[in-house]
């Protein structure tokens, strides 16, 4: 099916399934220990062995010599395989460093080889075993230093790279009246999910399948054929249930390819999850960035020049961190100007974080803002409110298919009492605490991808759904099965669905926010499918049929839904494509998040007081499994502003913090009170389902709403993230 | 983790006989040691579990202190009524350790002989003196946030990562311990961490197989009784910067620091400027301190931590 022209009214509308907030169908198995995730497959097939990964121990240079006899000769090992060992394997698409490395070693913890034993604890301590020798070679590791070497970078890889610009920036920006010209910088993060990347392989011949934990099945199976040099149908991906991915398991990685390399040569099944010290430095992380940003206002607070240039690195062939999406489009203004640049680094492979983009830019971005409507003595949400744009402002031809962003801030000025915040810094104190407020906008663009599904009705088993669409804890289950419902016209108890095989019809994925909506809209395209083959069966004419109740109706007749299954089961399968309906407007989604910290006015230590986030975003297919996404969002944004940060040793060029002791996430303790509103919203622009994403609009913008509120507390502005107490303790009250 | 052997010890000097094997190591709650091996930056070949020895009680002296046996686990020991009234920094001091799940398993004795969490000790590619004598210190010139800035040495810039520690620095514990042939003695706290030296593989003064039977606190100082634990996180993390306080009346009293140093950190003379603020006071403390770019803000952060405890004693009756 097409998407090409704005949705009419469909049967999505009738919101009986949809839309309500029913619990996660898979909460149970999840709850009760029985939702199967990729390492504890042990049913999937008998006799696995242990693989235990070995990583570099040095970030740049080569290998000159491995020795591996006493690995080999240790109790239970039954198969070495080390990369001198083998031919250089090809790179699958999505990977910038080759996944199992050596010899010449491109960042640290590179994957060099695995160790195959009996038990985990043997593979273990056989691979600690294995002598490496190295001759290691200086790299670049410091961000700041190799400033200068930049150059530009396009968003888009394949497209030139250039500055992007609309009338003439510096112009306007020199005859501004109020002016901003300030650097601000995001550091390294660790996507840090629960479940790390973890792969059961198994061969058949020269069949393979993997159990894995992977966000993105088709890209997995795409890229593993081309590592292992297999033809792609000779791959099968199992990925039911993923325990957190954040974007770090968009891609496949180490686990996948040695679990598929080792069970070769042990001639068994083997399983390997890489342990939590190789997750920072052998997989991905959302690139460091330094950020110059610079505004001219006129004195009505009306944004005359915007400029937004973002510097990251990455290994040789890698990309940049988009931090200036959000800057072409969310506020007015004639004259602008972004550009990305990109240095070469020589740490591991830097890649996308949920809202890869605009998480880090916003924190930037709208640090700038609040920095903006101080200096033109205005209210932050009025200077926001004055620069609003209904149309993309590099072509006012094009309208955002929905625009309520002044809407998300007024409502949740009002819900918040943010009339209580001192307009002044550093005058609200209660005890030992210095209070204060903050707001930032959220914007995250919507993505929509094509997705196919699946869909089987039984005459006594329901509705089937299967697609390789992936849950990462995101609530994809629930929300398609609601999707399968109302389109069928049947109680979602009478909904099956499967996920996360390569074998079912290709889905959108998860990633980028664009999986919710993508992926319900292709179960709506093949229950289509599924309606018309019904009706065609019952001779209805399918324009006219109602799925209601279980029931098929048209005119006075009425057929119980499974009856006209019939006894071999009706199955429809269609995917969802889209037109240029996303060239001729701009779909975005929108936030308004507020924060209040509080401050302890000696020692520092900033605590987060109460959260709002107001939202729109489209149709919400589920508010309680959104309202999930988002406050989880949003803790995870409280973490970017206050403590998350790989710590980078410069000289030996890796991420020191490399376990969850070192590399701070917020715990229950530093996460109060958390509210979210969705305002009503139906965009038909964006698909039959009238949705767009929420889970990565959650995290965009708090990180800068933490920022301004501990400024308004403090008087203490922070440009460089995270927002630690020794960064605030000289702007502190004396003590005696 | 390497293959290891496993006995019960029945009694402390049973226990300390037997770590005289080489490569033995007792094990309590685990919590830490357990970690060191999966990591292998311990690897004993042999262990000696010693939690069924009965020393599992918190008993009232002679002179009016209590003896905590050493495998009283952290959750009870900050509970105990005696200590909550009469020694409220150490209880306080415990309960900002660790998360409550840690803190059961988790002993007196082994919380002592906790080791750093300095996190290129944790990472066995990288070369450290403590993990290997000699090896060199890659912490040095590296990320040293949360390392030391007072008493360190060339070879050795951890700190000791107790809350625990902190607070028997500032009550003046002893340690009591039992050797292989049967002979006791009794270690003050001050004298039982080591600063690193030359060897800062060799983290306290007890001798090769000696087994800790308990920590004797003295009769109770009276006092207010503070424990400020600053971090980057509100539960679950080792502290930037600790003290811990005992303030009179008259405003004298003892201060020691956590997170400064491969020991806590307590300076007595300089304690007799505490009536006249944190300033002086703290100075004195941290005299010689060679903090690094990455944590000089220690410095200030202990005097204002200092500063805030001493405004809160004087504030409340
Ligand atoms: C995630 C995490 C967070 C933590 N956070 C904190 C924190 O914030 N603050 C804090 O203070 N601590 C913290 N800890 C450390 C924790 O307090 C220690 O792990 C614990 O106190 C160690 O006690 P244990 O009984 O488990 O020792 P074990 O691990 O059993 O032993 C530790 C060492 O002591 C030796 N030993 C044990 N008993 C004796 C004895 N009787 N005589 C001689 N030697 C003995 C062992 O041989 C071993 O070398 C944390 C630990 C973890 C894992
Ligand atoms: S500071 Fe001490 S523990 Fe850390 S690396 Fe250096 S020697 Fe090792």
């Amino acid at each position: 099916m097409k998407f090409d022209a704005p949705a009419s009214d469909n049967p999505i509308d009738r919101l009986k399934v949809v839309g309500q907030p029913v619990d996660r169908i898979d909460g149970p198995r999840k709850t009760t220990g029985t939702a199967p995730y990729a390492y504890e497959r042990h049913e999937v097939v008998p006799n696995q062995a242990y693989g235990h990964v070995l990583g570099a121990g040095i970030a740049k240079g080569r290998i000159t010599a491995i020795d591996a006899s006493a690995a080999k000769a240790a109790p239970g090992v039954l198969a070495v395989v080390t990369t001198l060992d083998m031919p250089r394997l090809e790179k699958g698409v999505t990977n910038t460093a080759s996944l199992f490395g050596g010899p010449d070693i491109q960042h640290y913890h590179q994957a060099i080889a695995v160790v195959v034993a009996e038990s985990f604890e043997q593979a273990r301590d056989a691979a600690a075993m294995i002598r490496v020798g190295y001759a290691p070679q200086r790299g670049r590791f410091d961000l700041t230093a190799e400033a200068p070497k930049a150059e530009l970078a396009s968003a888009d890889s394949g497209a030139p790279p250039q500055e992007d610009r609309v009338g003439d920036f510096e112009g306007a920006f020199a005859q501004a009246a109020i002016r901003l010209d300030e650097t601000y910088s995001t550091p390294d993060q660790s996507h840090a999910m629960m479940e790390p990347h973890a792969t059961i392989a198994a061969w058949e011949g020269e069949k393979l399948t993997i159990w894995t934990s992977n966000q993105m099945i088709a890209w997995g199976k795409r890229d593993l054929a081309r590592t292992l040099g297999l033809p792609a149908e000779n791959v099968r991906v199992d990925s039911p249930f993923v325990g957190g991915g954040f974007g770090g398991k968009l891609f496949l990685r180490a686990d996948a390819v040695l679990a598929a390399l080792g069970a070769r040569a042990a001639g068994r099944p083997v399983k390997v999850a890489l342990t939590r010290p190789l997750m920072a430095n052998n997989t991905t992380h959302r690139p460091a960035t330094i950020q110059h940003i610079r505004i001219g206002a006129a004195p009505d607070g009306r944004i005359t020049a915007i400029a937004h240039v973002s510097l990251s690195g990455d290994l040789e062939d890698g990309g940049p961190e988009t931090a200036v999406a959000q800057t072409k489009l969310l506020y007015a203004g004639r004259n602008r100007l972004t550009a990305l640049r990109l240095a070469v680094l020589d740490l591991p492979e830097g890649n996308a974080m949920r809202a890869p983009g605009e998480a880090p830019g916003l924190m930037a971005l709208e640090v700038a803002m609040d920095e903006m409507a101080e200096r033109l003595g205005m209210d932050p949400i009025e200077f926001r409110v004055v620069n609003d744009t209904q149309v993309d402002p590099d072509d006012p031809d094009r309208p955002f298919s929905q625009r309520q962003l002044i809407e998300c801030l007024r409502h949740g000025a009002q819900r918040f009492d943010w009339s209580r915040r001192a307009a002044t810094p550093g005058q609200r104190r209660e005890g030992r605490w210095l209070l204060g407020m903050g707001v930032a906008v959220g914007f995250r663009n919507n993505l929509v991808m094509a997705s196919g599904a699946r869909v089987r009705l039984d005459r006594d088993r329901g509705v089937t759904v299967e697609t390789d669409m992936t849950d990462i804890g995101t609530g994809s289950y629930t929300i398609i099965a609601q999707t399968a419902a109302e389109m069928m016209g049947v109680s979602l108890d009478k909904v099956t669905v499967h996920l996360g095989d390569s074998s079912f019809p290709a889905s959108a994925g998860s990633g980028g926010q664009w999986g919710g909506n993508s992926a319900t809209a292709g179960v709506y395209a093949a229950c289509v499918k599924l309606r018309e083959a019904v009706a065609g069966r019952l001779g209805f004419n399918s324009a006219e049929a109602e799925f209601v109740e279980g029931m098929v109706r048209a005119g006075n007749r009425g057929v119980r839904l499974g009856d006209a299954a019939g006894a071999d089961g009706l199955t429809a399968e269609d995917k969802m494509e889209y037109g240029d309906l996303a060239k001729r407007y701009q779909q975005s989604t929108f936030a308004g998040h507020f924060v209040e910290v509080a401050v302890d006015a000696a020692t520092g230590e900033s605590r987060v007081r109460r959260m709002l986030a107001v939202c729109a975003a489209g149709r919400i297919l589920n508010p309680k499994s959104a309202r999930s996404q988002v406050i989880g969002a949003m803790t995870m944004g409280v973490g970017a502003a206050l403590m998350e940060e790989l710590a980078v040793d410069t000289r030996r060029g890796f991420f020191v913090n490399h376990d969850l002791a070192g590399y701070e996430v917020p715990v229950c303790a530093d996460i109060p009170h958390q509210e979210v509103i969705f305002l009503d919203e139906v965009d038909p622009i964006s698909s039959p389902m009238k949705a767009k994403g929420v889970g990565e609009l959650g995290i965009c913008g708090v990180g800068a709403a933490v920022a301004n509120a501990i400024y308004n507390a403090t008087g203490v502005r922070v440009r460089h993230y995270p927002i630690t107490l020794d960064k605030l303790l000289e702007g502190l009250p004396a003590t005696m | 983790m390497r293959p290891f052997t496993y006995e019960r010890a029945r009694t402390a000097a049973e226990a300390a006989v037997a770590a005289r094997r080489p490569h033995a190591k007792f094990i309590a709650g685990g919590t830490n040691l357990l970690d060191l091996m999966k990591l292998q930056i311990e690897t004993p070949t042999h262990l000696i579990d010693v939690n069924g020895l009965g020393l599992d009680r918190i008993e009232p002296t002679a002179d009016g202190g209590l003896r905590i046996g050493a495998l009283v686990r952290n959750t009870e020991l900050a509970a105990d009524e005696r200590v909550r009234r009469d020694y409220a920094v150490l209880s306080r001091a415990l309960l900002a350790g660790a998360s409550a799940q840690l803190r059961n398993k988790a002993t007196t004795a082994g919380n002592l002989l906790q080791r750093t969490r300095c996190p290129y000790f944790y990472d066995t590619a990288q070369p450290c003196n403590k993990r290997q004598p000699g090896a060199g210190c890659a912490a040095i010139g590296g990320v040293t946030r949360q390392l030391a800035v007072i008493g360190a040495s060339e070879a050795c810039i951890a700190t000791h990562p107790s809350d625990m520690a902190v607070a028997l620095r500032a009550l003046d514990a002893v340690v009591e311990t039992v050797k292989a042939d049967g002979a006791t003695r009794s270690i003050a706290i001050a004298e039982f961490h080591r600063l690193p030296g030359d060897t800062p593989q060799v983290e306290t003064t007890l001798e090769a197989s000696e087994f800790i039977t308990g920590v004797i606190l003295p009769p109770p100082l009276g006092g207010r009784h503070f424990y400020r634990k600053v971090r980057d996180r509100a539960s679950y993390a080792f502290a930037l910067v600790a003290v811990a306080a005992v303030v009179q009346r008259d405003g004298t009293g003892r201060v020691a620091l956590g997170g400064v140093a491969h020991r806590p950190w307590r300076v007595e003379a300089a304690e007799a400027t505490l009536p006249r603020g944190a300033k002086p006071t703290m100075a004195g403390i941290l005299d010689g301190a060679r903090p690094s770019h990455d944590n000089a803000f220690k410095l200030t952060l202990a005097e204002r931590a200092l500063a805030s405890i001493l405004a809160e004693a004087r504030a409340e009756p």
